[in-house]
């Protein structure tokens, strides 16, 4: 590599490699301009993104429009928003306004939404910069984005392992400083189990909390925005400014949102974390046992005290989620139809035959199969036996989660069975791909929050996650402990080795 | 052999609300194509349904009326199928707890009152409409999605009807109730009003139900009728030849006057029903629910039974009066200004309803107001104008909504009373008519009447009839 080329790598990498809060100081303080940011953000996108291939989108354009509108603000000492300046990669099946949104489907391949997500237009607010669409496995059915209709994301850490999924665009775009920040969505691990793989935090809160709308759904009883970020600094920010309620989402909560950032060092003493002994059998590789136990004794000599407890229908939630999560995607992937937008067949001949073709080649197999799947679990005479049972059994779940609520303050698992896994390694084998959410599941059908914190590397070098969970609406609570827990380590400090597409 | 026909009805309802049941969009009827959409009832990605709490309440007073037990825990569900109107190929409509269920309605069927129970009264969305070209092998066809989305409300009867007067009648009285209710406007036409039939046949004096035959695409009350008459008879003659039923769906063919077959049971559709997870349920407490009863206004059949009882009138024009709410409504305004129900009755339903028939006028906007026509009977008991006068200003008060005695004054219309100038017109009627005189002098009584009349036409009508005839009478002698 040219020396040259090797310090502008460095000294860019030195900028980007910054937290979000750190950046805005530096873009408000007009130690740099947003417009200087956005654009050597780009470069270095332009040279390792054909490594890692986390966008489906990129929004150079307006990018740059809209960090000169904020130098603009900040010259003129106007009032300037929460995410002023700060760089954010949205996640493909989050809608956008004039900017496509495909959920890395063909069947969307060329949808342009007239209209931006609740979250979107909170990040416009507050003069946030939109610089992309990230990769998802299609309709963020997956858990490892190998699903995606378009390509195929790989795990900045190691280009042949997966970044989990379905938000691994948004994930590996974090790990790979390409972001300061980006969103996701969870619907049954899909945000804190690609963080876990790609060595950031992964946030998911509490079902209600962040506004769905504008959320292409899947599991619209499950489906929750979550964020990607370099600390957990920055997943309080963030969360601060996509939580509240939004009369446009039904299900939104009109619970008041706290200040996420104000006492997040107030510390652990005290503090009573259950650990789920289901959550620790068979299955779970050591490496990621011995990273989250090594946790659990720092939290322990930082004051906490770590309890043994049961949640005994943990072994059900994976039946009942691919039950609940694939009935409601059925239903919500019918609207695909190629009558109204997206894509549609060339020839065909009546609408019956149109419908058949336009959705056998639009979309892809996973997809088909949960379509399959969902019909047939709601199909009369099944539905009592699927469905409705499932329904029962996650109303367990949550019995499970409200009874050990009593008597811990929260709980502490890891976040994925595995670290990340090869590329091709199980994209044949639905079943073991559904066991990659084995831990993170439980929380989408009890509606809980949980994030997902750095908390070692395994020998090979990639890095594990922990999970931390808690009760309705204690997304402050959890912020707490996690960064208790990041103010102690350096985890989160180290960066992936990225090769240049141009070597 | 003859047969017991039964008969059960599905009542789909436009409800009145302004806005669409999920999204802001404008329920109006009749604009352009595809202009009264949006994101969310065009079923685009990621948007979500928001209920419109108006039209939950019309639903909700609808199924009181309707004499419902009401579900205090409601919620939605989708209803799965595809068709090109229906934007995200499932409906929001209820199927496992319905806003209302068990209710009945009585209605007037030849003079006497029957009872039909109602199975249930739930709340969905109205699907769009498909266009199809005119020309001649056109290979495409085009949505609206204009009515997407509006609230739409449905009435399931028990198969409780046996004859086509009875379909009538429960067709006239569930009209009836939604317009006094005014959750719906029922314009037929436009659609907002719409039936479907399921008819089965039986041996007279058997229990048990044959199998029940669907019928869509009615368009108006008539092919209600029609298609119940012509299915009745398939039914029969079928049933005659040793043949067997088979349950199906059936399209009405408005201009052939006869059905076709759509689907099969065999073919029926299996709708996938699950609990919407975009809404949350609906829990009906007490107070809400005691609120929308009051809201409830006196029904239509109760009404009439007042209106027999309280003002003495007859069947028949009890029954017109409150045919709509808006007429008997205008009639307790007047009897409530002046009580004279019964001239109310004849010039509401002899005048008034000629005028609106003639003038195709609107009767939820008539030019003239209770307290009006109310002034126009009174002047006319005060002897100011005559009965014959009377019509020709209701006339007029039609055309320029004018006060009664406005016009009166303005077309010096006044009957006249002053004997003084009464007689020097007789006296004049006297002088021309010798002959006249004479026959009646010899006992021809109805020369007084020709008399009166001259002098009638002498004032143009405006002579007060009584006091001409008494002085007549004094001149010429009895
Ligand atoms: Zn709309």
């Amino acid at each position: 590599m040219n020396k040259n080329i090797q310090i502008i790598r460095e000294e860019s990498l030195r900028l980007l490699g910054h937290t979000a809060l750190q950046i805005k100081e530096k873009i408000l303080s007009r130690e740099i301009q947003a417009t200087e940011l956005v654009g050597k953000l780009f470069e270095w996108i332009k040279d390792i993104e054909p490594n890692v291939q986390a966008f489906i989108t990129v929004n150079e354009k307006e990018a740059l429009e809209k960090a000169s509108e904020v130098d603009k603000k900040i010259a003129n000492r106007q009032k300037v928003g929460l995410l002023a300046g700060i760089p954010i990669a949205v996640k493909d099946n989050i809608c956008t306004k004039n900017l496509t949104t495909t959920c890395a489907s063909k069947i969307l391949q060329n949808f342009i939404p007239p209209y931006d997500a609740f979250v979107v237009k909170r990040l416009k607010e507050e003069d946030a910069i939109i610089i992309g669409k990230t990769n998802l496995d299609e309709f963020a059915m997956g858990s490892s984005t190998e699903n995606s209709g378009y390509k195929i994301t790989r795990n900045p850490w190691n280009h042949e392992c997966v970044p989990g999924g379905s938000s691994g665009g948004s994930a590996a775009a974090v790990a790979a400083d390409f972001s300061f920040l980006a969103l996701g969505s969870d619907t049954g691990g899909s945000v804190r189990q690609p963080a876990a793989l790609c060595g950031v935090v992964g946030t998911k809160p509490t079902y209600g909390r962040v506004s769905r709308y504008g959320l292409i759904a899947f599991g619209s009883s499950l489906d929750q925005i979550g964020t990607f970020t370099k600390d957990v600094k920055d997943a309080a920010l963030l969360l601060q400014v996509i939580a509240g309620n939004d009369l446009r989402d039904s299900t939104s909560a009109q619970v008041p949102v706290p200040d996420y950032l104000h006492g997040i060092d107030s510390g652990v003493k005290g503090l009573r974390i259950g650990i789920p002994k289901e959550y620790f059998a068979g299955g779970l590789n050591t490496e990621v046992s011995k990273a989250v136990k090594d946790a659990l004794k720092l939290y322990e000599k930082l004051g906490a005290t770590v309890v043994d407890i049961s949640l005994p229908h943990t072994e059900y939630a994976v039946a009942v989620y691919y039950i609940v999560a694939n009935a409601e995607a059925s239903s919500n992937l019918a609207r695909y139809d190629g009558v109204k937008y997206g894509y549609r067949t060339g020839e065909s001949r009546g609408i019956i035959d149109m419908y058949c073709r336009t959705r056998s080649e639009g979309f892809g197999n996973e997809v088909k199969r949960r379509i399959m799947l969902g019909n047939y679990a709601l199909s009369s005479g099944y539905y009592d036996a699927y469905y409705l049972k499932a329904s029962k059994v996650r109303n367990l779940i949550k019995n499970d989660f409200d009874f050990a609520f009593g008597r811990v303050d929260c709980i502490i698992c890891p976040t994925s069975p595995v670290p990340a896994f090869k590329i091709g390694e199980r994209a044949n084998n639905p079943l073991e791909m559904y066991l990659s959410d084995i831990y993170t599941i439980p929380a989408n059908l009890a509606g809980i929050p949980g994030i997902s914190i750095p908390c070692g590397f395994s020998e090979t070098g990639l890095p594990i996650g922990m999970q931390i969970l808690a009760k309705h609406f204690e997304e402050k609570k959890i912020l707490q402990i996690a960064y208790a827990f990041e103010r102690e380590t350096d985890f989160h400090l180290k960066k992936p080795p990225l090769k240049s597409s141009s070597v | 052999m003859e047969y017991e026909v039964v008969i059960g009805l599905e009542t789909h309802a436009e409800l009145a609300t302004i806005a669409k049941l999920f999204c802001g969009c404008s329920t109006k009827f009749g604009a352009e194509p595809n202009t009264h959409v949006c994101p969310i009832c065009l079923g685009m990605p990621g948007v979500l349904p928001v209920m419109n709490k108006k039209a939950f309440e019309y639903a909700l007073k609808a199924a009181v009326a309707l004499d419902c037990e009401i579900n205090r825990f409601t919620n939605f569900d989708r209803k799965s199928y595809y068709y090109p109107d229906l934007p995200k190929n499932y409906q929001i409509s209820q199927n496992y707890y319905n806003l209302g269920i068990d209710g009945h309605m009585d209605m007037f069927v030849n003079g006497s009152i029957k009872m039909v129970r109602i199975h249930n009264v739930h709340l969905e969305e109205e699907a769009g409409k498909l266009i199809h070209p005119e020309e001649p092998g056109a290979n495409y066809s085009l949505v609206d999605f204009n009515r997407a989305g509006v609230p739409l409300l449905e009435i399931v009867s028990y198969p409780d009807m046996r004859t086509v007067d009875e379909v009538e009648s429960y067709m006239q009285t569930v009209r009836k109730i939604l317009l006094y209710t005014e959750v719906s406007d029922c314009k037929m036409q436009e659609g907002s009003l719409r039936f479907e039939a399921s008819i089965s046949l039986r041996k007279k004096g058997t229990d048990k139900l044959g199998n029940r035959v669907e019928i869509k695409n009615l368009n108006s009350m008539k092919s209600v009728i029609k298609a119940i008459e012509y299915e009745a008879m398939r039914q029969s003659e079928l049933l005659d030849r040793g043949e067997t039923i088979d349950r199906e769906t059936r399209l009405w063919d408005e201009v052939g006057e006869k059905s076709q077959r759509m689907r099969s049971k065999e073919e029926s559709q299996d709708y996938r029903y699950f609990p919407e997870p975009d809404l949350l349920p609906v829990l009906i407490d007490e107070k809400w629910l005691s609120e929308v009863k009051n809201s409830i206004p006196e029904l239509p059949l109760a009404r009439k039974q007042r209106f027999i009882e309280a003002f003495k009138l007859s069947d028949y024009d009890a029954s017109i009066l409150t045919e709509e709410k808006v007429l008997a409504d205008f009639f307790e305004e007047c009897v409530k200004i002046l009580d004279r129900p019964k001239a109310f009755s004849n010039w509401i339903i002899n005048d008034l309803l000629r005028e609106v028939k003639d003038r195709k006028l609107d009767i939820s906007n008539l030019p003239i107001k209770p307290g009006q026509l109310a002034a126009l009977v009174e002047i006319i008991e005060k002897g100011t104008i005559s009965s014959t006068i009377a019509k020709e200003v209701f006339s007029e008060m039609i055309q320029t909504g004018k006060e009664p005695q406005k016009i009166v004054e303005e077309k010096g219309m006044a009957q006249i009373s002053d004997e003084g100038l009464i007689e020097s017109v007789i006296d004049k009627v006297i002088a021309v008519n010798p002959s006249v005189i004479e026959d009646y002098k010899k006992g021809k009584k109805n020369a007084l009447a020709f008399l009166v009349g001259q002098v009638m036409k002498e004032t143009k009508g405006k002579a007060n009839p009584k006091i001409v005839n008494e002085l007549l009478i004094q001149k010429v002698g009895s």
